[in-house]
């Protein structure tokens, strides 16, 4: 039993802030820090750095650009970034097709989507929800029909998908699609390339409750793609769908923002007064604020206990889900507390004080701006990537046995 | 990062797991907890004879352990078994001893180990709730010696025990952090008095009457008026204890409750097929990890600077108060009726989960504690 780092990792972590005190623009991380929102050449410019260094596809295989680190060294570089407040890698590419591509790929596709992950060339973005297929995936109705013209083999696709985050900065969509509509629900679903910019296809906004465009909604008409951009086997693209859901899910906690998190709700507490004493003072508040602490030290452990396992060979299967309920948990909370903390500075909300360039008059301090707002943007947390609930039904097949 | 524990300690573990397993099923059990001595005098001469106390001890006290993962491992297997004989005060006195006894005191530990004197640590009194400076027992210079009078109350296995570690007020006001001491009092010293009970969760515990308790001055425990630093550590082990107990008793409480929603059936189901008891199961296994971990930082933590080491203790007491009271609300509930009965394990289990966090502060005074400690962390 040792929960210490060993000093390789410890001189990897090193290297790790070394890398981001020099490479990370303060700026990118002043944005990230004050929870101002990132543009498209800002999430660019974050996924140029990265894999100029050789640190961008970090659960890539080596011999397809990645960095070859163990499941430690990804632990501790996904904390470091979250800490010194790093942009977000967008994920859709790097971290969700691209072990798709290596896994069920072929040659021709591996060699020309891959290069184009890394370089930025390709913009992914995630085209698995519908209207009527959230946690119930595999109902997906989304058609794709196959068939041959004088342009060669291809597919017409009709359909709808939705909360497609960041969609509309997107060049291509992997989506699910019903390519038979006889077999079994999860049977006859594939899994397909798209390039947005295809006649037939329609990004529409979704503004969510914080007034942010995150999500979208992405409309199929008559949308032909070339067979080509089929990965994997006809009516076997679910396979595809769950490798994807369920590869790399140690960070699915969430750990590091929420160390980061809770660095900065302890900051605000002590600046923040009630009665003319800081509100780190405040019994009640500080009882709320040491209990999701001891949690997220609590989930430290389970976190490294879990990815220890996955480095002794062990497998992480549904023990993600158990990081995942309770990770997710713990940072919802410490947003909630960084809301109340705020008092009734909460309230005033200019969207525009979120964006570049805002040098308005704060209503309130200054850290008050971004809270209300990213709080009500956390309550998805618990339900994207498999609700937390039905992360418990997971459990309790997988884990429990009922 | 390495999660698992050696092989030394593997081996305490699983031999331990199998004596237990072999001879303390439950209606052993139920009988020794019940009985007027509230232990039972032939498993604790074998738990000395296996080295179940040794391990409690480093390899300086007469032990061949002493770590923070030692004691979590002993008392992990000692919650999954229920076990009632008294471990606790031999880890707390034992500590105590070491920690600030002289050479003299220190060869105590040999029979602490060997099984011969039962220990315990005597410091609660009916009103201190918790606080480990509120001690209104006092003790006054007297010749050479010194004289003790007081009460101190709910010790564990207080009736059986023949040494006690006795907290007293030498100087200073009531709640004053200076000013308290240590001192050995043999059971049998004139003016002691004992007056024992059952406990809900079995086992006994006792209340002291000292009056006029007179002692020589060999009897004091470390530097007159600077108990707390040692009352600190020994607690601090006892917290450690009670926490890898309490862990332990909540994988028997899971693997009970779940054998049950398997077996159990309801409208021609079986009751585990019912997703509202799914979730409450899912949530139950994931709380008890959560308290896994907390119990291996605070093992961890044990031989870690002051701060550190208490904050990982108070972390983990408040865990395992939280989660151990709601591992027993819920296991009986999802037990249903029969999860009230006395003659079902699970029922006893839960008692001690909840009872677990009536010892040596509860949830409430650890995250209090908690708190106060961080405030020192950043003063």
């Amino acid at each position: 039993m040792d929960l210490n780092f060993t000093p390789e990792e410890e001189a990897f972590r090193s290297e790790v802030r070394a890398f981001l005190a020099d490479k990370l623009p303060a700026r990118l991380s002043t944005k990230v820090a004050t929870g101002k929102h990132l543009s498209k050449a800002d999430m660019q410019e974050w996924h140029a750095i990265l894999n100029a260094r050789g640190w961008l596809a970090n659960h890539w295989p080596e011999q397809y650009g990645g960095p070859g680190w163990t499941a430690i060294e990804k632990f501790i570089f996904e904390n470091e970034c979250a800490l010194a407040h790093a942009p977000r890698i967008v994920p859709f590419g790097v971290n969700m097709l691209g072990p798709v591509l290596i896994k069920y790929g072929n040659e021709a596709q591996k060699r020309h989507w891959l290069p184009r992950i890394l370089d930025g060339s390709d913009w992914w973005c995630q085209g698995y929800s519908e209207p009527g297929a959230g946690s119930d995936l595999a109902s997906v109705k989304t058609q794709a029909v196959r068939g041959i013209d004088a342009e060669g083999d291809h597919y017409i696709v009709n359909g709808q998908k939705t909360w497609t985050t960041l969609g509309q900065h997107a060049d291509m969509i992997f989506c699910l699609v019903r390519t038979n509509r006889e077999a079994k629900k999860q049977e006859g679903i594939s899994f397909l390339l798209i390039d947005m910019k295809s006649p037939g296809v329609e990004v529409r906004p979704i503004i969510t409750l914080d007034g942010e465009h995150e999500v979208n909604e992405v409309f199929f008409s008559d949308v032909r793609v070339p067979a080509e951009n089929l990965v994997g086997e006809e009516d076997k693209g679910w396979t595809c769908a769950k490798y994807l859901l369920t590869y790399e899910r140690t960070n699915i906690a969430g750990v590091g923002f929420s160390v980061a998190a809770m660095e900065q709700l302890k900051a605000i507490a002590a600046k923040q007064r009630k009665n003319g004493r800081p509100l780190t003072e405040d019994p009640a508040f500080a009882a709320r604020m040491a209990k999701v602490e001891i949690d997220l030290e609590n989930m430290k452990t389970t976190n490294l206990r879990v990815i220890a396992a996955v480095a002794g060979g062990g497998v992480p299967g549904a023990e993600s889900s158990m990081l995942k309920i309770r990770g997710t948990e713990i940072r919802q909370e410490i947003s909630s507390l960084a809301r109340r903390a705020m008092g009734p500075s909460a309230r005033p909300f200019v969207a525009e004080a979120l964006e570049d360039g805002f040098d308005g008059q704060p209503f309130g301090p200054p850290y008050a701006a971004a809270a209300a707002a990213r709080y009500f943007n956390n309550r998805k947390l618990s339900i994207f990537g498999g609700s937390n609930e039905i992360q418990k039904n997971i459990i309790s097949k997988m884990i429990l046995g009922l | 990062m390495n999660f698992e524990h050696s092989e030394d300690r593997r081996m305490l573990a699983d031999s331990l797991n199998r004596f237990i397993a072999e001879q303390y099923a439950f209606e052993t059990r139920d009988r020794i907890a019940k009985s007027p001595e509230g232990f039972s005098a032939d498993i604790w001469r074998q738990f000395a004879e296996l080295g179940v106390i040794g391990a409690l001890f480093s390899e300086a006290d007469g032990g061949f352990g002493g770590g923070g993962f030692d004691i979590a491992v002993v008392f992990e297997a000692l919650g999954r078994g229920l076990v009632v004989e008294p471990l606790l005060g031999a880890v707390m006195a034992g500590e105590a001893i070491s920690f600030a006894g002289s050479e003299a005191q220190k060869g105590l530990l040999a029979e602490i180990i060997g099984g011969t004197t039962l220990a315990a640590l005597a410091h609660d009194e009916a009103d201190s709730h918790y606080a480990l400076t509120r001690v209104q027992t006092r003790a006054a210079r007297s010749g050479d010696g010194w004289v003790l009078d007081g009460a101190k109350a709910v010790v564990q296995q207080g009736a059986q025990a023949n040494l006690f570690v006795v907290s007293a007020r030498t100087s200073g006001a009531v709640n004053d952090e200076a000013g308290l001491s240590l001192f050995l009092v043999p059971a049998k010293t004139p003016g002691l008095s004992v007056r024992d009970c059952p406990a809900i969760d079995g086992g006994r515990v006792a209340e002291l009457s000292l009056d006029q308790v007179k002692l020589g001055a060999d009897a004091l425990l470390g530097k007159e008026g600077q108990a707390l630093a040692t009352l600190e550590r020994a607690v601090g082990r006892g917290l450690l204890a009670l926490s890898a107990e309490s862990l332990g008793a909540m994988e028997a409480a899971k693997t009970a409750t779940l054998e049950y929603l398997r077996t159990r059936k309801q409208f021609g189901l079986l009751i585990g097929s019912f997703q509202a008891l799914q979730h409450r199961m899912a949530d139950l296994l994931l709380e008890i990890e959560q308290a896994r971990s907390a119990v291996i930082n605070a093992a961890a933590a044990i031989d870690a600077d002051r701060l550190t080491r208490e904050r990982a203790l108070s972390a983990a007491k408040f865990s395992i108060g939280r989660i151990g009271a709601r591992v027993a609300e819920e296991s009986i509930q999802l037990h249903g009726g029969i999860g009230m009965t006395w003659e079902l394990p699970l029922a006893h289990y839960a008692k001690r989960l909840v009872m677990i966090d009536h010892q040596l502060g509860d949830e409430d005074h650890h995250l209090q504690r908690y708190v106060a400690l961080g405030k020192e962390l950043h003063a």
